[in-house]
């Protein structure tokens, strides 16, 4: 069952994490506002939500948040890229500072009430006398779908391999003809609309508030440092991975001493490290693994490139 | 130290400037007696210290972190520590000195934390800071008993019997002579710093790496020993904060603290020394005054800073030199009448803009306590928000500032870039 919790969670990172690698991967930005655009997704789909319903919103919300994308890209990051990377950096930086402060501005400092509809609000089937609702069924199969949809659009057409392209060789295929810097506008478009769709569905399944952008995008980062950055098989591991993580430490209660005895130590009572939970450790669990990542394989799991 | 290094330091232009400052730093407090101004220069002087360490990495070695709250924190909860351990002891230790330890204990951190952290640079050092520093941040939520939780850990600032000269440190003009000494004696070290060889060399390692290399260097190392002292003096800064505040809370060593400090350096300009001083000072005083006025200031800040990166990436610093540059070759003159001429729509474009963002925030985030309001005071004239008089008002005067700015600043801009050719030329 975590483990179901688990891949729901892990294919939501991957959504979040892919955009940001093919970002990254082609213009070399880390867009630190990337979890901004979730959030926007899901703030977007809320509002749609009290006024047409959810099922618009799963469609209108993410391309509203595409277009929000790429303007940002036309008029913000491409002034920005004659200042060097550094300068590309910090904007976006700035842009999440900007996005957070703009969210609070207009829907408040709290959580908004984003429902799960009606028709998913339910039990699809119990497995071990625990129910797993239709929602995460539903978030499963719309992240799976756009995975297909992704791996079939960047493998199987013509746009995809103009960007597949482009990734590797802009110059090349700005000589042969195509607008490179157009391509790049709808990268960005829709590495964000990718991060918008998961805002829609992931922002009713947990909590649509103007925190969630800083508690999702960090790990986002952990997920592609801890793939290999730029690597999309890496990126789509490493989700998984901290997903099931994640959900599985939750559900863990036992302390640091009872792993200890199993190993047959006895740590001494009292001490605040020993009578930490798994579960308490849940937040920092990520970012050991990263840390322990970048000490024992620096280029992550799949990265094909030091750096 | 090589005797390049005090020349440079000590030449005499250069004394002046650092007596000037530090005459000025004492006279203010004595010319004006106010307690908030005290405690607004006492801020100050935490900053300049966290700012230029700052520096240290993003302007000298060429690493943009977004973890160094960390060294500053760490630096702040060891303070407190040791000043309750006096507090009950009383250990040899004085308050004053207590500013060394928490630079000590910022230094240890960047040698734990820096060994991950440097074996890259870019953009994989700015993402390992910032996971470094989330957990870092989480650990502190974690373990109560040395961070305190949620309510942080106090501590009182008069302990011992007194210091050599006296002093208790309770008063806050003693504080901030304090404040003042300590980070007048961090600036000079770190601008001692730029002028060692390993300053060089970080220059050179944040330039050209693969070069650096070739010479013989290794620039892991070099970043290794950069980011330690970095800690050293971040750790300073935040030992201050825990004496003048008397608290710490696990906000010190947040996302938030980095993000700040990141933002003041670069928008006082990471090219020059003095740059993070300027954004220090500068950012600073707004977070107080326009803090104070407005509760959009956030947002404010958040547009400033985009401002920034987009039309001056080298920051106020980089904005000062030129136009000193333009002064020594007496093209200034030329510029003030353009520089005039497009202050004023511009000003016409602000205030449309913050009237905008003014109403809009009185209307939805709701002013005070009567979220949603419909009438609001604004520069003392009362407006009815629900009627679209105000709001056209706001977005007429934004248009008319906008048109007027592109009109206008095409000429200045035409007329700047003219100067800055005959500067250029001159030189050539």
């Amino acid at each position: 069952m975590s483990l179901l919790n688990g891949i729901t969670y892990g294919l939501l990172l991957f959504m979040l994490s892919s955009g940001l690698t093919l970002i990254f991967s082609m213009m070399g930005i880390l867009n630190f506002a990337h979890a901004s655009f979730y959030m926007l997704g899901a703030y977007f789909a809320y509002q749609i939500s009290t006024w047409i319903g959810f099922w618009p919103g799963l469609l209108v919300a993410p391309l509203m948040v595409g277009v929000v994308g790429a303007a940002v890209e036309r008029y913000g990051l491409r002034r920005a890229h004659r200042f060097g990377h550094v300068a590309e950096l910090l904007f976006t930086f700035g842009l999440a500072f900007l996005v957070e402060e703009i969210v609070h501005l207009i829907w408040g400092k709290v959580a908004v009430d984003y429902r799960i509809p009606v028709e998913l609000d339910g039990t699809l089937f119990t497995l071990f006398d625990t129910s797993f609702p239709i929602y995460k069924g539903f978030m499963m199969l719309i992240s799976v779908g756009m995975l297909v949809a992704l791996y079939m659009l960047l493998t199987r057409t013509r746009i995809g391999l103009i960007i597949q392209a482009a990734l590797t060789k802009p110059d090349m295929v700005e000589a042969l003809g195509h607008n490179v810097p157009r391509i790049f506008m709808l990268v960005f478009g829709g590495g964000t609309a990718l991060a918008g769709l998961a805002g829609v569905i992931g922002g009713n399944a947990f909590v649509t508030e103007p925190g969630m952008a800083a508690a999702v995008g960090s790990i986002v980062f952990v997920v592609v440092v801890v793939g290999g950055l730029g690597s999309l098989g890496g990126a789509f591991v490493a989700s998984l991975l901290i997903g099931c993580i994640q959900t599985f430490s939750i559900a863990l209660t036992i302390s640091i001493t009872d792993v200890f005895a199993v190993i047959g130590v006895t740590l001494p009572e009292g001490s605040q490290v020993a009578r930490l939970t798994i579960t308490q450790l849940a937040p920092v669990l990520p970012y050991l693994l990263m840390v322990g990542i970048l000490i024992f394989r620096p280029r992550g799991l799949m990265g094909a490139r030091e750096s | 130290m090589n005797s390049h290094v005090s020349d440079a330091v000590f030449r005499r232009g250069r004394l002046l400037l650092w007596g000037g400052f530090l005459a000025l730093a004492f006279a203010l407090p004595l010319a004006f007696k106010s307690g908030f101004l005290v405690s607004l220069l006492c801020q100050i002087g935490i900053m300049v210290v966290f700012a230029l360490s700052y520096n240290m990495l993003l302007g000298q070695t060429g690493l943009l972190s977004f973890g160094h709250a960390v060294y500053y924190g760490m630096g702040a909860f060891i303070t407190m520590h040791m000043l309750n351990i006096i507090g009950k002891d009383g250990s040899p230790l004085t308050t004053a000195l207590l500013p060394l330890v928490g630079g000590l204990a910022g230094m240890l951190a960047g040698v734990v934390l820096g060994y991950v952290t440097t074996k890259k640079a870019g953009t994989t050092f700015a993402m390992i800071s910032l996971g470094i520093g989330e957990l870092v941040a989480a650990c502190a939520l974690m373990f109560p008993g040395f961070f305190g939780g949620e309510g942080g850990v106090s501590g009182n600032r008069v302990v011992g019997k007194g210091d050599l000269l006296g002093f208790t440190w309770g008063p806050q003009v003693e504080m901030y002579g304090l404040i003042v000494a300590w980070a007048f004696l961090a600036t000079v070290a770190m601008f001692a710093l730029t002028q060692t060889p390993l300053g060089r060399m970080a220059n050179a390692v944040r330039d050209n790496p693969e070069r650096a290399e070739f010479v013989g260097y290794d620039t892991q190392r070099v970043r290794y020993l950069m980011l330690i002292l970095s800690g050293f003096f971040a750790g300073v800064a935040g030992s201050l904060t825990a004496i003048n505040y008397e608290i710490v809370t696990s906000e010190t060593l947040n996302a938030h603290t980095s993000g700040v400090v990141l933002l003041m350096t670069f928008v006082g300009g990471i090219g020059f020394f003095y740059g993070p001083i300027i954004g220090a000072i500068l950012i600073t005083v707004m977070q107080i005054v326009v803090g104070g006025m407005t509760h959009a200031w956030l947002l404010y800040f958040g547009l400033f800073f985009l401002f920034m990166v987009l039309m001056a990436p080298g920051g106020i610093a980089s904005v000062i030199a030129i136009q000193r540059n333009l002064w020594m070759a007496g093209l200034f003159g030329r510029m003030v009448p353009h520089y005039l001429a497009v202050a004023l729509p511009v000003l016409v474009l602000l205030a449309g803009l913050v009237g905008l963002i003014e109403m809009s925030y009185a209307l939805l985030a709701g002013e005070g306590v009567g979220a949603g309001d419909t009438a609001t005071k604004v520069m003392k004239m009362e407006l009815h928000l629900n009627t679209p008089g105000p709001w056209l008002a706001a977005v007429g005067v934004t248009a008319v500032g906008m048109a007027l700015t592109r009109w206008i600043g095409g000429r200045t801009r035409a007329a700047w870039n003219a100067a800055l050719s005959t500067l250029h030329g001159d030189k050539a």
